[in-house]
C-alpha cells in the first residue's frame, strides 16, 4: 500500500540510555532548518541523571509549526526498553510505520496491537558493522525518508562532530548513515512522507533565513536585546539551560550571572542589582517561583523592576520536573501577599518569546514593578525552526531617574498621576533615602498611617491600572486576535500553538472562527479583550490545567460570552491542533445552548 | 556647578533625623552612633554609600541613617547587598542585621556571602533574642534562655557567628561591643577598608527581653584577639576566648567577588554576533 502523503510529518525517535536519540533529533531537524523546511522538537526523558531511556519527538512541515499534531506518522525505535513511560505521549497513527532491530522480540502490546506496519531491519548489525553508535543509521534512514540527501546528512555529522571535536567519529558516522540511508530506499514510497517534496524548500531556502532556537533562548535573547545585564539564579529543571546560555553571553554585553545559593538569594539579588539601576531578571521554575513569593512582594512595595521567569513544570511541589503544564497561573497572579499589583505576561510561542521577554523587561523598568514572565517546558525546551526576525524588538529598559536634587526634599514615591515616581538611584547627590518593605509616605518614610497606605497602595495600582488608557500603538503587543466569526478560541502562553493551527485547519474545512492570545495576563485590560470579544457568541478557553485557572481568571476579570467551553487537559500530553479543532467543531455545529462544559 | 567645597561632614550629619523606634537603653543606638562617626572619619560622601538590612530591631537602622539605604526581608539583606555591590561598585556597601536574621533564616546567604567575598560590611547586631517579635530565643541565645516559647529554653548550643565566618570562608573576622563607640567605630573603619567581606559581630544589649545584658558593659573584655597568622590559630582563638571578647582575630585577601563589567560600546552588534549562533 502506498504511504500517504502528508502536510507535515511527525517522526518519533525512541530508545535507552547511549542510542542518542535526541542527538539524531536534534540533526535531523537541523538538517531540514538548512534546506529550508520548518520543523520542531520536542523530548521527553526518563528519570534518570545521564542517560536512560529518551524518545525525540519530530515534526516536520513546509510552513512553521508550533506544535505537535495529534499522532505519530514514523515511529524509529533503537530498542524498546522502558518504552511504556512514553507510550502515553506517543499517539500512533493509524498508518504509522514503525522501524525496528531485526532482533526485536520485546515490542510492546500497545505498538503491536496498533502498528499495522513494522518493520524489522539490521539497525544494531549495521551500527555494530561501522563502529558507529545506531543514532547515525536512524539518521540516514529518517533522513532519506524525508527526502534529504546524502550530502546533507553527511555535513550534518561533520559539523556534530568537529564542534564537539570528535573528528575521529565522523567517518564511521557517516558510512553508518548512508547504510541507514539505503535501508530507506526500498521503503520510500510505503512509508508517509511530505506532500511537497523537500526540493521545493531547497529552491526557496535562502541564506540565513531560518532559526533553529529554544523558547528558553528566545526569552533570553529578548532579555539581552533590550538590555538586561544581571542575572541571579538556582539550577532547576527546565529552566537550567536558559541560565547556562546566559551565563555564556552575559559577559560580552558588560552583564553577569551569579549562581545563588538558593532562589530566596536569587530574587534578593536580582532586587540589589536592580536597584543599582541595572536591568536585571531570574529565572526559575516552580519549586523555586514559590519561594520568590515574598521577593516578588518586595519588589511591588519597594517599587524595583525585576524580571522573574518561570518555565512552568508539572507541579504541585517536585512533580514532574521534565514536563510541562501551564498550573503556575495563579501563583504568578496572586503568589504574593497583601494586594501586590504586579505585572504577568506570557509569550506565546517560540518566536514570540523574544519580544515578549523584551517588552515584559522595558514594562517592569518603566512601571517599576516586578514583572513574571510565564513560559513553561514545551516552549522553553522546544527547538523549533523558525523565520529568523527581520529585525531585533524596539522595547528597552529604560527607568525615568532623577540624576540630583540640591532642595534637599526629594520624595521617593511622590504620588503622580500616572503612579510613576521618577527614581534616585545610589549615588544621586541630594537624594539619599531608605526604601522598604514597610508601608511608607511619599518621602520613603515608614508609615502605618491609614491616608499612607491608601495613597500609596492606590498609587502602586494605578501605575498599572493606567495602562488600559496607553495609547493602541503602545499596548499592541498585549494580544493578537486571528480570523472571524462568532466563535472564538482564547489562550495565553504556549496553548496559542495548538490553537492557532486549529484556526487554519478550520478555515480549510469552511468554519470561521477567531483565535485571542492574551499575553498581558495582569493587569487586566477589559477594554481592549471585550473589542475583541464583540460579536463573539461561544468562548472556547484552551488551557493545559487540570482544574481550568485560566478560565478561573477570564470569569474574575471580563465579561465573557454567553455561552463559554473549557477545553483543557493536563500536561504531559500536549494540547494537539485536532484537540482543539474538535472543541471548535462542536462549539460551531452543536445548536443547542450550550453553558460551560469541559472537553478534553 | 557648585565648586565650593562643602565643609566636611561630622558624624551628625550622617543621620537623617528620623526617631528611631528603639527602646531606651537598647544597644542598637551606640551601633548606629559609631557607624556614623566611621562614615565621618573616612569622610564618605552621603550619597556613595549604602546600608542593607533585614528585619528586626536591628534591621530598622538605614532609615536612621542620611546615605542610601535598603530595608528589605528577614534574612535577606546579603544578597540584596551582594547585587547592589557587584552592579555599583563605586558605592560603600554595608549590611546589617540581627543574630536572628542573619545566623537563623539568612544563614545560608551567610555561609555563601563568606565564600563569595564581596567588598561589603556586615554588622550582626548580636542581643540573643528576637526583639522585634518580642523575646523568642535567637541562635546565639544561651542553652538555658527561657522564654515563652521555649519554656525550658532552647537547649541546644547556640551558633559561633565567627566559627561560622572562618570556616565558611570570610576574609575579615571581628566582634565588638555596642558599649565601647569609638573601638567599635574603628572596627567599621577597618571592616569598611578591607578589600572583601568582613564580619562584624557587634554586641549590642536588649535591655527590654535580656535585661541581663546591661551587666556586658561590665564584663566585655576588649581586644582579647590578636590578628592571627592562621586560619587553624583564628579558629583556635575564637574558641578559647571569653564568651564576651572582642577584637579582630583574622583578616587576609582573597580576591573579591567580581563585578559586572562595562556594557559595550555597539550592543546591536554583540547581539548580531550572538544571534548568528541561531542560524542552523
Ligand atoms: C519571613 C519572616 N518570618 C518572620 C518574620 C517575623 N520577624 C520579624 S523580626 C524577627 C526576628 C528578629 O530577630 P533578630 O534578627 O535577632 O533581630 P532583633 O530584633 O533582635 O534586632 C522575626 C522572626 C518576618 N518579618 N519575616
Ligand atoms: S526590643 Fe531589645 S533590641 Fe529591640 S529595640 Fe528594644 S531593646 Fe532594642
Ligand atoms: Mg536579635
Amino acid at each position: 500500500m502506498p504511504g500517504t502523503r502528508r502536510e507535515s510529518l511527525s517522526l518519533a525517535l525512541t530508545g535507552s540510555g547511549g542510542t542518542g536519540m535526541i542527538s539524531a533529533g536534534e540533526l535531523l531537524l537541523r538538517a531540514c532548518a538548512r534546506i529550508g523546511l520548518y520543523g520542531l522538537q520536542t523530548r521527553s526523558v526518563g528519570p534518570q541523571i545521564r542517560g536512560g531511556e529518551s524518545a525525540a519527538l519530530l515534526r516536520i512541515a513546509h510552513y512553521p509549526v508550533e506544535a505537535h499534531d495529534d499522532a505519530f506518522h514514523v515511529l524509529f525505535a533503537a530498542d524498546w526498553q522502558n518504552f511504556e513511560r512514553f507510550a502515553g505521549e506517543i499517539t500512533l497513527a493509524d498508518d504509522v510505520v514503525v522501524i525496528t532491530d531485526e532482533a526485536a522480540t520485546d515490542i510492546p502490546r500497545v505498538v503491536r496491537a496498533h502498528a499495522a506496519d513494522i518493520r524489522h531491519l539490521p539497525l544494531h548489525a549495521i551500527a555494530r558493522e561501522h563502529k558507529a553508535r545506531i543514532n547515525m543509521v536512524g539518521l540516514g534512514l529518517l533522513g532519506h525518508l524525508l527526502r534529504l540527501t546524502e550530502e546533507e546528512l553527511a555535513d550534518i555529522i561533520h559539523w556534530f562532530f568537529t564542534r564537539k571535536g570528535r573528528q575521529q567519529f565522523i567517518e564511521p558516522s557517516i558510512a553508518a548513515m548512508r547504510a541507514g540511508f539505503a535501508l530507506a530506499e526500498p521503503m520510500l514510497e510505503e512509508v508517509p512522507s511530505l506532500r511537497t517534496t523537500p526540493d521545493a524548500a531547497r529552491a526557496q531556502a535562502k541564506a540565513g533565513r531560518r532559526w533553529l532556537i529554544s523558547g528558553n533562548q528566545a526569552v533570553a535573547t529578548g532579555f539581552l536585546q533590550a538590555g538586561g545585564r544581571f542575572v541571579a539564579g538556582y539550577p532547576i529543571t527546565p529552566a537550567t539551560d536558559m541560565l547556562e546560555w546566559l551565563a555564556a553571553r552575559l559577559p560580552q554585553l558588560g552583564g553577569q550571572l551569579v549562581q545563588a545559593e538558593d532562589e530566596l538569594a536569587a530574587i534578593n539579588m536580582v532586587l540589589g542589582a536592580s536597584y543599582g539601576g541595572i536591568p536585571a531578571m531570574t529565572a526559575t521554575s516552580g519549586p523555586g517561583f514559590s519561594l520568590m513569593a515574598e521577593g516578588i512582594g518586595l519588589g511591588v512595595m519597594a517599587e524595583i523592576p525585576a524580571l522573574i521567569v518561570d518555565v512552568q513544570r508539572i507541579g504541585p511541589s517536585t512533580g514532574i520536573p521534565t514536563k510541562s503544564e501551564q498550573g503556575d497561573l495563579q501563583l504568578a497572579l496572586c503568589g504574593t501577599h497583601g494586594d501586590a499589583p504586579h505585572l504577568v505576561i506570557a509569550p506565546d510561542c517560540i518566536n514570540d518569546a523574544i519580544r515578549t521577554t523584551a517588552w515584559a523587561l522595558h514594562l517592569a523598568e518603566k512601571l517599576q514593578c516586578p514583572a513574571v514572565l510565564l513560559s513553561d517546558q514545551k516552549l522553553g525546551q522546544m527547538l523549533s525552526v523558525i523565520d529568523a526576525p527581520e529585525g531585533m524588538p524596539p522595547w528597552k529598559a529604560e527607568r525615568e531617574t532623577v540624576a540630583a536634587c540640591e532642595t534637599g526634599d526629594y520624595r521617593r514615591f511622590a504620588l503622580t498621576d500616572s503612579g510613576i515616581s521618577p527614581v534616585a538611584l545610589p549615588g544621586a547627590k541630594g537624594c539619599m533615602h531608605t526604601i522598604d518593605g514597610l508601608e511608607h509616605d511619599e518621602a520613603a518614610l515608614p508609615s502605618s498611617k491609614v491616608e499612607d497606605h491608601a495613597a500609596q497602595l492606590e498609587k502602586r495600582w494605578r501605575k498599572l491600572q493606567q495602562m488600559e488608557e496607553w495609547p493602541e500603538e503602545e499596548m499592541r503587543h498585549w494580544a493578537d486576535c486571528i480570523g472571524t466569526g462568532e466563535v472564538c478560541i482564547i489562550t495565553f502562553g504556549s496553548s496559542a500553538g495548538p490553537a492557532r493551527e486549529a484556526i487554519r485547519l478550520a478555515a480549510d474545512m469552511g468554519l470561521h472562527a477567531r483565535h485571542i492570545s492574551m499575553r498581558l495576563l495582569f493587569p487586566p485590560q477589559k477594554k481592549r479583550l471585550h473589542k475583541l470579544l464583540e460579536g463573539v457568541k461561544r468562548l472556547i478557553v484552551v488551557e493545559q490545567t487540570h482544574s481550568g485557572q485560566f478560565l478561573h481568571y477570564l470569569k474574575a476579570h471580563y465579561e465573557l460570552p454567553e455561552v463559554v467551553i473549557s477545553c483543557r487537559r493536563p500536561g504531559p500530553k500536549p494540547i494537539t491542533p485536532q484537540q482543539v479543532l474538535r472543541a471548535l467543531r462542536e462549539a460551531c455545529t452543536v445548536d443547542a445552548k450550550l453553558t460551560e462544559r469541559v472537553c478534553t | 556647578m557648585n565648586r565650593q567645597t562643602a565643609p566636611a561632614p561630622k558624624p551628625g550629619d550622617y543621620k537623617s533625623g528620623v526617631h528611631p523606634v528603639w527602646c531606651p537603653g537598647c544597644g542598637d543606638f551606640a551601633v548606629l552612633a559609631a557607624i556614623t562617626r566611621a562614615l565621618a572619619k573616612l569622610q564618605l560622601p552621603k550619597h556613595e554609600v549604602a546600608l542593607v538590612s533585614g528585619i528586626g530591631c536591628s534591621g530598622r537602622i538605614p532609615a536612621y541613617l542620611d546615605v542610601y539605604g535598603f530595608h528589605g526581608l528577614h534574612g535577606r539583606a546579603l544578597p540584596v547587598a551582594t547585587g547592589l555591590k557587584l552592579s555599583r561598585p563605586e558605592l560603600t556597601v554595608l549590611a546589617a542585621g540581627g543574630d536572628g536574621d542573619i545566623y537563623s533564616i539568612g544563614a545560608a546567604h551567610f555561609v555563601h556571602a563568606c565564600r563569595r567575598n564581596p567588598d561589603i560590611t556586615l554588622i550582626v547586631m548580636d542581643n540573643r533574642v528576637y526583639g522585634m517579635t518580642k523575646g523568642q530565643p535567637s541562635p546565639t541565645s544561651e542553652p538555658d534562655f527561657a522564654a515563652a516559647l521555649q519554656p525550658e529554653g532552647p537547649h541546644v548550643p547556640p551558633v559561633n557567628g565567627l566559627l561560622l565566618a572562618l570556616s565558611a570562608g570570610a576574609t575579615f573576622v571581628a566582634r565588638a561591643f555596642s558599649g565601647h563607640v569609638d573601638a567599635l567605630a574603628e572596627m567599621i573603619i577597618a571592616g569598611i577598608e578591607h578589600p572583601g567581606f568582613a564580619v562584624i559581630e557587634v554586641l549590642s544589649p536588649c535591655p527590654t527581653f535580656r535585661p541581663e545584658q546591661t551587666q556586658w558593659k561590665r564584663q566585655v573584655e576588649d581586644d582579647v584577639f590578636k590578628p592571627a597568622s592562621s586560619l587553624q590559630e583564628a579558629m583556635a582563638q575564637v574558641i578559647s576566648a571569653p564568651e564576651l571578647g572582642t577584637g579582630i582575630v583574622w583578616q587576609t585577601t582573597r580576591p573579591a567577588a567580581e563585578h559586572i563589567p562595562a556594557p559595550p560600546a555597539d550592543h546591536a552588534a554583540v547581539m548580531r554576533e550572538i544571534t548568528q549562533a541561531f542560524l542552523p
